[in-house]
C-alpha cells in the first residue's frame, strides 16, 4: 500500500509503472490492475476556472486514506494500492487523484478501486478553492454526484 | 486542562482564525466547545468535526490535549 500527497504535477503512467515495478514479490500474482484517474476540468458550474487551491488537514488525510485502503483490503481480497492526491495550486488539466488497486481478478479490483475512490470523495479532508477566470474566488461548497447518468 | 482547536478552508476565513485555544475544568461536548468560542457565530448545519484526526458527532466530549477540528463539506477528488 502506498498513499501520497503530491504538491507537484503527477504523471499518473509514470507513478503506477514505477509502483507497479516494485511489487516484484507479485509477479504472475496479479490478473487486474484497475485504475481511476481524476483530472482538474477547466470549467465549473457554468464558469472557467484558471486554476485551484487544494487544501488538506495534514495528518488527517493521511490517517482517513489509510483506514479507507484498510476497510477495502478487509472486503476484497487485494493484493496491493496506490492512492496519490494532489495538494496546493493546480492547474486545469492536471491530475488530482490517482487510485490503483491490483487483483487477482478483475471484479475484486474494480470494485475496491470504486470503494477507496467514493470513500476519498466522503472522507478524506480536502477543500477545493477555485479561482476563475475573471479573477474571483471561491470554494467549492460540495461535491458533485459522480454517478448522475445511470444507464437507465 | 487545554483543548486546541483547529479551522479550515472556508470556515477558517468566516471564523477569521484558524486556531484556538480553550482552557476547561471539564470534558466538553463538540457543540459547547463551538459556542463557547464563537459566541456570536452560530456553527453552520454543514459542520464536520474530527478529534485527533477521526470523525466524531458534535456531542461528542472532548477532554485535556485533545485536538478539535471544525472544517466545511469537502471537495477533494
Amino acid at each position: 500500500m502506498l498513499i501520497k500527497l503530491c504538491e507537484a504535477v503527477v504523471d499518473p503512467w509514470r507513478e503506477i509503472a514505477a509502483y507497479q515495478a516494485g511489487l516484484t514479490h507479485l509477479a504472475g500474482k496479479f490478473g487486474a490492475t484497475a485504475v481511476f484517474v481524476g483530472s482538474m476540468r477547466d470549467f465549473n458550474q457554468g464558469d472557467d476556472v484558471s486554476s485551484m487551491f487544494l487544501e488538506h488537514y495534514p495528518g488527517m488525510t493521511e490517517k482517513q486514506l489509510h483506514y479507507i485502503v484498510e476497510q477495502a483490503q478487509v472486503q476484497w481480497p487485494i493484493l496491493d494500492s496506490l492512492v496519490i492526491h494532489r495538494v496546493g495550486l493546480v492547474k486545469p488539466e492536471d491530475v488530482l487523484v490517482v487510485v490503483a488497486v491490483w487483483s487477482a481478478q478483475r471484479g475484486d479490483a474494480f470494485d475496491a478501486s470504486r470503494f477507496i475512490m467514493e470513500n476519498l470523495k466522503s472522507r478524506a479532508p480536502f477543500w477545493k478553492k477555485e479561482v476563475l477566470a475573471s479573477g474571483a474566488e471561491r470554494w467549492v461548497e460540495k461535491n458533485t454526484d459522480g454517478y448522475q447518468h445511470q444507464p437507465g | 486542562m487545554s483543548i486546541k482547536v483547529r479551522y479550515f478552508a472556508s470556515l477558517k476565513e468566516s471564523v477569521g482564525r484558524s486556531e484556538d485555544e480553550l482552557h476547561v475544568t471539564d470534558a466538553l461536548a463538540v457543540h459547547a466547545v463551538w459556542q463557547r468560542l464563537n459566541p456570536d457565530f452560530a456553527m453552520p448545519d454543514a459542520v464536520l468535526a474530527a478529534v485527533n484526526m477521526d470523525y466524531v458527532a458534535l456531542d461528542a466530549l472532548v477532554t485535556d490535549g485533545d485536538v478539535l477540528a471544525f472544517f466545511p463539506p469537502i471537495t477533494g477528488g
